[in-house]
């Protein structure tokens, strides 16, 4: 198992794969974070030196700028509730207008936006948006992986809600960047579980994935068939999960008490909630107290108020899953199983419901708060070493645009499976109209102020014509990570006028690197490594072809035509062993100037053979 | 010599004959990977059936479109790039792009009857028009939704949802006996009757989505 190799200090340079860390899965959780690494499809959660593999996903800014995440950050909570920040995750990619309060109150302090129109948050005298936080508690979860394996790790798969929207994953991909992490894929969480549990049950069939996490629901449908994991169809909501249970209890204490509530006021009620819910998995009763400032006050919960609070929740779930089934046409008693994700379905009432509407025991053999790690980890490997399992996504949500009167029309509908490209062309609506206003939408719904806003631009410079005579033809791409790239361009006079589309609650290009300068660690060299490595790859791939063809059609060539094409080669070895990245250029322009003689020869010998080939099938026939 | 092959090659791609990007060596012009160098290749113009491996025709076995499926996208997916150049991530995201088009277009009947229709030159929605001009059509399909309008519990409901899944699955074999037999007006104007008893369908599930079992309806709060 090459997993532990170490690399001795002072040994030559290897070439840079073997230089490169080692990739890990991340679950980055609304509540908690967990870290796996897998080797020969076996995956192992990583633990701190108390056994301990969940990674609270609290943040705690310091004085002095210090920064505690998880356990550490919790210890601050109850002192010095204002320096702690938690949930972050439900902020990822959204504007202050979705946040949800609690009796008048938001467990958070709003500061002024980012420049993008990113929310941000007061804390602990930091005005701080959800990306750099989130990047904190990634930081805290490379240092876990790297403490724990003794190696450094710069590449992740990072799991995220199936649900969530392109702004979120944008947000994602952005904090693992701030915190020096590479990321291979980000993976929706119903379906890395599903592909932990396929794994490790060799399960085939229709599964359905039940995913109740800190702040969102997700509801899968995949078909597992001699390692392919094909999503069908998946259901959720980006802003239901076991917070919200959280938030229901809190908001009884509250009322229990009476009196004014401020944003710190809030955010220990929901500490105590929490508490209280967690109790009431293995116990009937709970009794605390609720201290805010200088006044406490004592609450009660039983199972019984637990669950009349919880159960609009839980069946807003059970909803879902049905009409996801619905709508694929599936009925419950098709299914071989339904897998339980996310530490909300430990809840004993959600575990009922959920059993009773697919009428079987839901399938929770791997931990339901590891299981989106392990699947995680399991996908960093396949990345990166090579594997015989396939996933294959769709996307949660319809894409589309806003045409006349706040309509939309859907571009991309829901449950296509991606990567997916798809164009439509638009016509101006006004005689001589030079500029058209592109208004990318994500929802279900047909009006564009029911759909959430992804992207604005404009495509400008259209060159003066009769209305409805311009042909505009908008693309949407949409990757493997689930990431949106919209681009517009007028047709008839062959003008093209591009424009990649920016999220509207995303960070700007500048804003971006004013953070990674900030970013001490990786200032330096997250912007060089890459067209470092992008370079490095490059060459290696064009000396490998190279290589190829000289084993195949060598004799094309004079020996000191030979020669002097090894010789360039040696050369490409050497400079990819460096670091100079304008030196990797240069040498790999050389290698092509030098082998153009030596491919025009192969391809006279590929066309003659081709010839030579069809008369003799002439001849046959 | 190496003048006469700048010729040739600058001719077009005679005999099927394309430089590989990356070695620039010979290639088929519709190979997924150079035999040289192993390079993946970009997805080059074809049908939906030629993409997947499949003769053209109607009657085929999705069992064996969801192995080309799966085995062409095991091959070419960009998750088997993910630590290959830039340039092979993005032709890999290309050529699983093809797939996903061509698989979403054969899977389902009644796009793949469109589909093969608009291969013959025969477009079964002229212009998004969406009125019904056959007067037997029209008829039957009144019929249907005065049908699904007044089922009112969700066991009448579900019954209108197998009649209008027995009338699809009755439109399919016609489609098929009409593409066997080449009779292309006969594939053309029951295609047009298998997209509204779709339709159908979807409504007849929205409607029985109405009636939701009692054990289930949200509690009262
Ligand atoms: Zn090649």
């Amino acid at each position: 198992m090459n997993l532990l190799q170490i690399h001795e200090p002072g040994e030559t340079p290897l070439p840079h794969e073997g230089e490169r860390g080692l990739a890990v899965g991340i679950d980055l959780g609304t509540t908690n974070s967990v870290v796996a690494i897998a080797a020969d499809q076996k995956a192992e959660v990583l633990r701190d030196e108390g056994g301990t593999s969940l990674i609270p996903s609290l943040v705690a800014y310091l004085d002095g700028g210090e920064v505690a995440v998880g356990e550490a950050a919790r210890r601050v909570l109850l002192d010095r509730p204002e320096a702690v920040v938690g949930s972050i995750k439900r902020l990822m990619g959204r504007g202050a207008g979705d946040l949800k309060a609690l009796a008048g109150a938001l467990p958070y302090e709003i500061g002024p936006p980012a420049e993008g129109g990113m929310v941000r948050l007061k804390v602990g005298g930091r005005v701080l948006s959800p990306v750099e936080i989130s990047a904190d508690i990634l930081r805290a979860v490379k240092a876990r992986a790297e403490t724990a394996l003794a190696r450094k790790v710069d590449r992740a798969v990072i799991t995220v809600p199936a649900y969530f929207d392109d702004a979120a994953r944008t947000a994602t991909r952005d904090a693992a960047r701030l915190a020096g992490l590479e990321v291979l894929r980000l993976v929706n969480e119903p379906t890395a579980a599903a592909l932990a549990y396929g794994l490790d049950s060799a399960a085939e069939g229709l599964y359905a994935v039940y995913d109740l996490g800190g702040g969102t629901f997700d509801f899968s449908l995949l078909r597992l068939e001699k390692g392919v994991f094909q999503v069908l169809a998946t259901g959720g909501d980006a802003a239901l999960g076991g917070d919200d249970f959280d938030h229901a209890i809190a908001d009884r204490f509250l009322k229990e008490r009476g009196g004014p509530v401020d944003s710190t006021g809030a955010k220990l009620a929901l500490v105590v909630a929490r508490l209280a819910k967690e109790c009431l998995s293995g116990q009937d009763e709970w009794i605390g107290t609720l201290t805010i400032g200088e006044r406490a006050s004592r609450h009660a919960l039983d199972i019984r108020v637990l669950e009349t609070l919880i159960d609009p929740l839980a069946d807003r779930t059970i909803e879902i899953c049905r009409h996801v089934l619905e709508d694929a046409g599936v009925e419950p008693a098709e299914l071989g199983g339904v897998v339980l994700v996310g530490g909300s379905t430990r809840v004993p009432m959600v575990r009922r419901k959920v059993a009773g509407f697919f009428g079987r025991e839901p399938l929770a053999n791997i931990d339901p708060d590891e299981v989106v790690a392990v699947g995680a980890a399991l996908q960093a490997e396949a990345l990166t070493h090579g594997s015989d399992t396939l996933l294959l996504d769709v996307t949660p949500l319809s894409l589309g645009l806003e045409t006349m009167g706040g309509l939309v029309e859907k571009i991309i509908e829901r449950n296509t499976p991606i990567p997916v490209a798809k164009a439509q062309e638009f016509t101006t609506y006004q005689d001589g109209q030079s500029a058209m206003m592109i208004h990318v939408v994500q929802g279900e719904r047909e009006m564009v102020d029911q759909c959430r806003s992804l992207a604005r631009f404009e495509l400008r410079g259209i060159p003066p014509m009769v209305a409805g005579a311009a042909r505009i033809r908008v693309s949407f791409a949409v990757d493997a990570d689930g990431l949106l790239t919209v681009s517009a361009a007028e047709q008839t006079t062959g003008i093209e006028s591009r424009i990649e589309v920016k999220p509207s609650y995303g960070l700007s290009e500048d804003e971006m690197a004013r953070m990674l300068r900030e970013s001490i660690e990786h200032a330096r060299d997250d912007m060089e490594r890459r067209l470092l490595t992008e370079a490095q790859v490059e060459a290696e791939r064009a000396a490998s072809a190279v290589r190829s063809a000289l084993a195949v059609d060598g004799d094309l060539l004079q020996s000191a035509e030979r020669a002097a094409i090894e010789a360039v080669l040696t050369r490409v070895d050497a400079a990819v062993a460096g670091l100079d990245r304008d030196a990797i250029i240069a040498v790999a322009e050389e290698l092509e100037e030098i082998t153009k003689p030596f491919a025009e020869r192969r391809m006279d010998r590929g066309i003659r053979s081709a010839l030579a080939g069809r008369h003799v099938d002439e001849v046959n026939t | 010599m190496n003048d006469v092959a700048h010729k040739i090659t600058g001719a077009g791609q005679p005999d099927g004959i394309v430089a590989c990007w990356s070695c620039n060596g010979p290639i088929a012009a519709d190979a997924l990977f150079c035999n040289t160098c192993w390079a993946v290749q970009p997805p080059r113009p074809m049908d939906h059936f030629a993409r997947l491996g499949l003769d053209i025709r109607f009657a085929i076995d999705t069992a064996e479109l969801d192995r080309r499926y799966f085995a062409r996208q095991r091959q070419l997916h960009p998750d088997r790039f993910a630590t290959r150049t830039p340039r092979e991530r993005a032709i890999s995201q290309n050529q699983a792009v093809c797939l996903n088009e061509a698989y979403e277009a054969l899977k389902d009947p009644l796009s793949r009857a469109t589909y093969l229709l608009k291969l013959r030159g025969i477009d079964t929605n002229p212009d998004g028009c969406n009125t019904i001009k056959d007067p037997t059509l029209l008829m039957e399909q009144m019929e249907l939704r005065e049908g699904l309008a007044a089922a009112d519990t969700r066991e009448a409901a579900t019954q209108m949802l197998r009649e209008a899944e027995a009338h699809v699955n009755q439109s399919l074999a016609h489609i098929g006996g009409a593409f066997a037999a080449g009779d292309l007006d006969t594939a053309g104007r029951e295609t047009t009757r298998l997209k509204y008893l779709v339709k159908l369908v979807d409504e007849a599930r929205t409607r029985r989505a109405c009636f939701a079992p009692a054990a289930a309806a949200p509690a009262q709060s």
